[in-house]
């Protein structure tokens, strides 16, 4: 059990004097977090809707960010990653990293190599 | 020494209680399991996102499918959302309080914020069940062609969605039910639509204020409405009429859409169940002092991670359901 709290979160940036203190201040980067996104989600600005990074939209880059950001919080926080050991804290979050990014990869190349294939092969599914 | 070997001067490394990684066997084997369920949502996620790749041009908008809160009227897309998520958040935060006095051996504050975690958890499962029941009841309508293309309706002059009740002729026809004593053992009415298709269609040519809307998304990401003459050509294509979701149908667009939804959603509404359930166990063994009696509360946190797992999966579900 770790009972040493490491009180610090932004790298240092803030420092709190108690792990409650430091529980409520995540909490409300987090509920500031996914105002930002619920706000983005409802207007929708054209300039992000309209322009394109690697083939998605930068509004939902952001959003993917924005959602990595939150996931960072909640594991290191709440569920005390950033109190426990080096080693246990990379296998935990790397593994799963490593094969979801793999995953991905491969659906979402198959995925758009089938849209193709819908869209300029001699199928008729739009009827 | 911060890495993987033991540092324990014990001679006898075989006989047990090493603690390589800092943590107990209990709460090692809960990482473990969140990491194999982590995985398993992943690769619902990642085969969403495959579908939805596979049908980028004609995907269902999601602002344009979850639009209702409950006790208002109108159309209000993610607000409700939101607050299931602020819900989950801070339900969260109890948790992590409940945890933390739990280090500190403060019953009574664990009693209380564990308590207020089974009712935040209780709010999502309600919230979620209600986002369930609107989303297979459906709101406006629409057609199914052959093809399983969704056809939906707006006002030409408003551009607001028309319900199929708003323009559906009624045509009085008689039919006939299936009876229990008629047909097979296993056969049986099945369910109907407020309206037949010929109702639809004969109200929709009869009428030249009504639209089509299609699947597809135009350039400015919004669905394609079609001209007056578009639609009166294209509604011949219909076969059905649909009503509400389920997992062969979808008046919202795309059925993968549909099943997605009931599956993600379901898998992840069932383990905040069941991390309600194993809360309010462990919420009870508090109040007997069982941990108390023990010396720690390490069981309160493990059934913490849990539910701080659940909160993040349910961050992603957001993500890539509501907002992307």
């Amino acid at each position: 059990m770790a009972h040493a709290h490491k009180l610090e979160i932004f790298r240092g940036l803030l420092k709190f004097k108690t792990n409650v203190q430091k529980i409520w201040a995540v909490l409300v980067f987090l509920t500031i977090v996914t105002t930002i996104e619920v706000a983005l989600g409802i207007i929708k600005p054209q300039a992000l809707t309209h322009s394109h990074f690697l083939g998605m939209k930068v509004l939902n880059w952001i959003f993917i960010t924005l959602t990595l950001v939150k996931a960072y919080y909640i594991a290191w926080d709440f569920m005390h990653l950033r109190d426990e050991k080096n080693s246990l804290r990379r296998a935990i979050v790397w593994t799963p990293i490593f094969l979801v990014l793999y995953l991905i990869f491969i659906l979402l190349f198959e995925a758009d190599y089938i849209y193709n294939v819908f869209k300029f092969g001699f199928v008729k599914w739009n009827f | 020494m911060d890495s993987t070997v033991t540092t324990a001067t014990n001679e006898s490394v075989w006989g047990g209680g090493n603690q390589p990684l800092g943590a107990s066997y209990g709460k090692l084997m809960m990482w473990f399991f969140l990491v194999s369920d982590a995985l398993t949502f992943s690769g619902f996620l990642a085969s969403y996102g495959f579908s939805r790749f596979k049908f980028i041009e004609t995907w269902p908008i999601a602002e344009l499918v979850f639009t209702h809160v409950p006790f208002f009227h109108g159309d209000y897309p993610l607000y409700y959302v939101a607050f299931m998520t602020f819900i989950l958040i801070m339900s969260s935060v109890t948790m992590v309080l409940a945890v933390d006095a739990g280090h500190k051996m403060q019953q009574t504050r664990v009693i209380w914020y564990l308590f207020l975690t089974i009712i935040g958890g209780a709010i999502f499962v309600g919230s979620q069940a209600w986002e369930w029941s609107t989303f297979i009841r459906g709101d406006y309508g629409a057609l199914e062609t052959k093809g399983g293309r969704i056809l939906q309706f707006v006002k030409a002059d408003t551009g607001e969605r028309a319900a199929l009740a708003d323009f559906a002729k009624n045509i009085p026809s008689e039919r006939e039910d299936l009876q229990r004593d008629k047909g097979l053992w296993f056969q049986s009415e099945g369910y109907l639509t407020s309206r037949s298709v010929d109702e639809v269609v004969e109200g929709f040519v009869a009428n030249p204020n009504i639209l089509i809307r299609t699947e597809t998304i135009n350039d400015d990401n919004h669905k394609t409405v079609l001209t007056r003459e578009e639609s009166l050509k294209r509604i011949k294509d219909a076969a059905h009429v649909v009503e509400g979701a389920n997992l062969i149908h979808n008046e919202y667009g795309s059925r993968l859409f549909a099943d997605f939804f009931f599956f993600i959603t379901g898998f992840h509404g069932f383990h905040v169940f069941s991390g309600v359930m194993i809360n309010i166990i462990i919420f009870f063994n508090v109040i007997l002092g069982t941990y108390e009696r023990r010396g720690h509360y390490e069981m309160v946190e493990k059934i913490g991670l849990y539910w701080h797992f659940v909160d993040l999966v349910w961050v992603f579900v957001f993500t890539f359901f509501y907002l992307v």
